[in-house]
């Protein structure tokens, strides 16, 4: 009786944050998906720190706060980074996560000085830049539920238009462009919807935390199956377990902000699948390991008379 | 006004330097995204520290960053070693999960303690000249010089002393492990290095920034040589010009300065990256175009070459026919007969052209290949 009260009592802010943070969580899940089997877990990271100076330069263009500039001048930001990244890997010697290391922290460095441009005094404005690297998840509006719903959304909805291409493309790239798929064009677009996700996901958690949003709930989904489909689902429902829990659990006690705790949220539910998940868990190896070992048990002349003498 | 620039410039140059030499290592060893999560994961081990000790400038500080940066390390490998997950994945997690801790214990056990959350992340260099090292009573600098001076020589000394052992752990890793020089120690005595490094860089630039420090020039001077001595000075060299640079960028416009160093540093990368001789963009845009024409020109003669002496020459010899038999545009036709005629291969007399002795040479040698 006393679980149905906390129901019926849930605070209407707490309740716009959790789905806020389930929304985001499942769709950050989602796309993860493919960030994490495409081993580019850390681009992600790099997209969200790169995203720094696009909201300033939205700013400074259009003089307006609002999320939805903002959010799209991110997006332009995390996506030349993408694009530099992939030129430099390719047209130098340097490899892929020298590559991410530069411009990560490069336009970070170049969105902080846009910050204090703005801000005119050579200090960052404290909130903007708080909000940015944190996420300000606790004070998700509706209309913040609004946007990440509709754009989320759209993203999956494209997603799943292209599924069958975008699988094709993430499992055997090889084999996509010798059935002749625009194989860059879906590169594109798998890199787009993930620019999405991060742009979306840094409201709620901000930019240094953006990565495990991405990387945590596939990483767990991964264990319990070997289906992309079944992945996704799984990843999506982590990600907005993740969300919820981490909404309820920090606004249960003062002074514990919200992007951490649906990380570590997160994490959590990374460690029960890797050690519990059937298959391919901690737990479960360890105990077909000692079954086996168990088993193969070879009767030897000390083990083997006792045996007979039992019979 | 004069000491102050000539302190933080010293500063930054010291701090750039310090981490532009194990990222030489960090970025040949493919590294470089671990000093990143480095960075975010000591972040709970200094609050446990100042908690431990009650002050912000207590050495157990940086004992306690190295130790959890090394922590990371061990944290990560683990697991890899599981195989469930892949490396980029297990940094994406680890680095999160630990640097949320730390929030989360400062928010809630330090929140009425000046340990402040941007000055981690984003450091402020304008202020470290601030706080002085008093020795008897003199004033002999800031106390950051110091700290990060030593934290130089620290790196300093063992890229010198491990030099052999870190250049064979670093290219082949399995030859050291064969001769017996304990890649593995190398490996974490590099990974101890940069935890401490990181820290030591908070103040004059914070966790994010550090990895421009540590990335950024020995990646521009990867683009310009690979030979690791060259390779080691490069960078320290190209560090600092960015600290210097970086400081007077921030000091005309009033901007951060940590993040004008960062600004320089991938300006500066993206000048050598156009213009590297031989590897650059611009010399390879160059070396595209000369091979278009080249080849283009070898079409020319090759096909002059097939038709000599036969009954047909005349015509396929004619200027306003090769867009025909080459089915070239004919501006480009027009164009490849111009870069023919410099070279010497063709000569033009009224609209035929004919071979020269070397352009019958380079038709050969090209049928030949």
């Amino acid at each position: 009786m006393e679980n149905l009260n906390i129901l019926t009592h849930l605070d209407y802010t707490l309740m716009i944050v959790a789905i806020g943070a389930a929304l985001l969580g499942a769709v950050s899940g989602t796309l993860g998906t493919y960030a994490v089997l495409r081993r580019q877990s850390l681009l992600g990271d790099a997209i969200s720190h790169a995203a720094l100076p696009g909201i300033a330069i939205a700013f400074l263009l259009t003089g307006s706060k609002t999320p939805l500039i903002l959010v799209l001048g991110a997006a332009v930001a995390g996506w030349l980074g993408t694009l530099l990244i992939l030129s430099i890997v390719k047209l130098t010697r340097i490899k892929y996560d020298s590559a991410l290391g530069i411009i990560l922290s490069t336009f970070f460095g170049f969105g902080l000085v846009l910050h204090t441009l703005i801000q005119r005094t050579g200090n960052a404005n404290q909130a903007g830049l708080d909000t940015f690297l944190f996420g300000q998840a606790a004070t998700i509006l509706e209309s913040d539920v609004l946007t990440i719903g509709i754009l989320g959304g759209i993203a999956i909805v494209i997603m799943l238009v292209f599924w069958k291409e975008l699988k094709l493309l993430v499992f055997d790239e090889g084999f996509a462009a010798s059935l002749g798929f625009p194989v860059r064009s879906l590169d594109i677009l798998l890199t787009s919807l993930l620019v999405i996700a991060i742009v979306l996901g840094l409201q709620a958690v901000g930019a240094v935390l953006m990565s495990a949003m991405l990387v945590a709930p596939a990483v767990a989904a991964r264990q319990w199956t070997d289906k992309l489909s079944v992945m996704m689902l799984f990843a999506a429902g982590f990600g907005a377990l993740a969300g919820v829990s981490g909404t309820i659990i920090s606004s249960s006690a003062s002074r514990i902000p919200t992007g951490p705790t649906i990380v570590l949220c997160a994490t959590v539910v990374v460690g029960f699948s890797i050690v519990l998940a059937p298959n391919r868990g901690l737990l479960w190896n360890s105990l077909r390991y000692q079954r086996n070992k168990r088993n193969l048990q070879v009767p030897t002349p000390l083990t083997g008379p006792q045996r007979t003498l039992e019979k | 006004m004069i000491q102050e620039h000539l302190d933080i410039q010293l500063i930054a140059i010291v701090t750039a330097v310090a981490c532009a030499l194990p990222g030489v290592f960090l970025v040949l060893r493919r590294m470089t995204l671990m000093s990143d999560a480095i960075s975010h994961a000591i972040l709970p081990g200094i609050v446990l520290a100042f908690f431990l000790t009650e002050s912000l400038s207590s050495p157990l500080l940086i004992l306690a960053a190295a130790g959890t940066g090394v922590l990371t390390v061990v944290f990560v490998e683990l697991l890899q070693r599981t195989k469930l997950v892949k490396e980029d994945a297990a940094i994406g997690l680890t680095f999160p999960a630990l640097f949320s801790i730390g929030v989360i214990l400062i928010s809630r056990f330090a929140g009425n303690v000046h340990l402040d959350m941007d000055a981690v992340l984003l450091g402020e260099l304008a202020y470290v000249p601030l706080n002085r090292l008093d020795i008897f009573g003199y004033d002999v600098g800031p106390v950051s010089v110091y700290v990060m001076g030593t934290i130089l020589l620290l790196n300093l000394t063992f890229i010198l002393l491990f030099y052999k052992e870190l250049k064979l752990a670093t290219f082949d890793a399995s030859l050291a492990a064969t001769l017996g020089f304990a890649p593995t120690l190398i490996h974490y005595g590099l990974m101890t290095l940069v935890s401490v490094t990181t820290v030591g860089a908070f103040d004059a630039v914070g966790s994010i920034l550090v990895v421009a420090l540590i990335a950024g020039p020995p990646a521009t001077a990867y683009l310009i040589t690979n030979r690791l001595s060259l390779m080691l000075i490069l960078s320290a060299v190209i560090g600092s010009v960015n600290a210097v640079a970086g400081y007077w960028l921030a000091y005309l416009f009033d901007v951060s300065i940590a993040g004008a160093i960062a600004t320089m540093t991938l300006l500066v990368f993206g000048l050598i990256f156009l213009a590297v001789p031989n590897r650059g963009l611009i010399a390879i845009a160059r070396r595209r175009a000369r091979q278009k024409w080249e080849f283009a020109q070898t079409m020319l003669v090759i096909h002059l070459f097939n038709h000599e002496g036969l009954p047909e020459a005349e015509a396929e010899s004619e200027v306003a026919h090769l867009h025909e038999h080459l089915r070239w545009d004919p501006a480009f036709a027009a164009q490849v007969v111009k870069y023919a005629l410099n070279n010497r291969c063709v000569l033009q007399e009224e609209t035929q052209l004919t071979l020269t002795e070397r352009g019958r040479t380079v038709a050969q040698q090209a049928l030949v290949q």
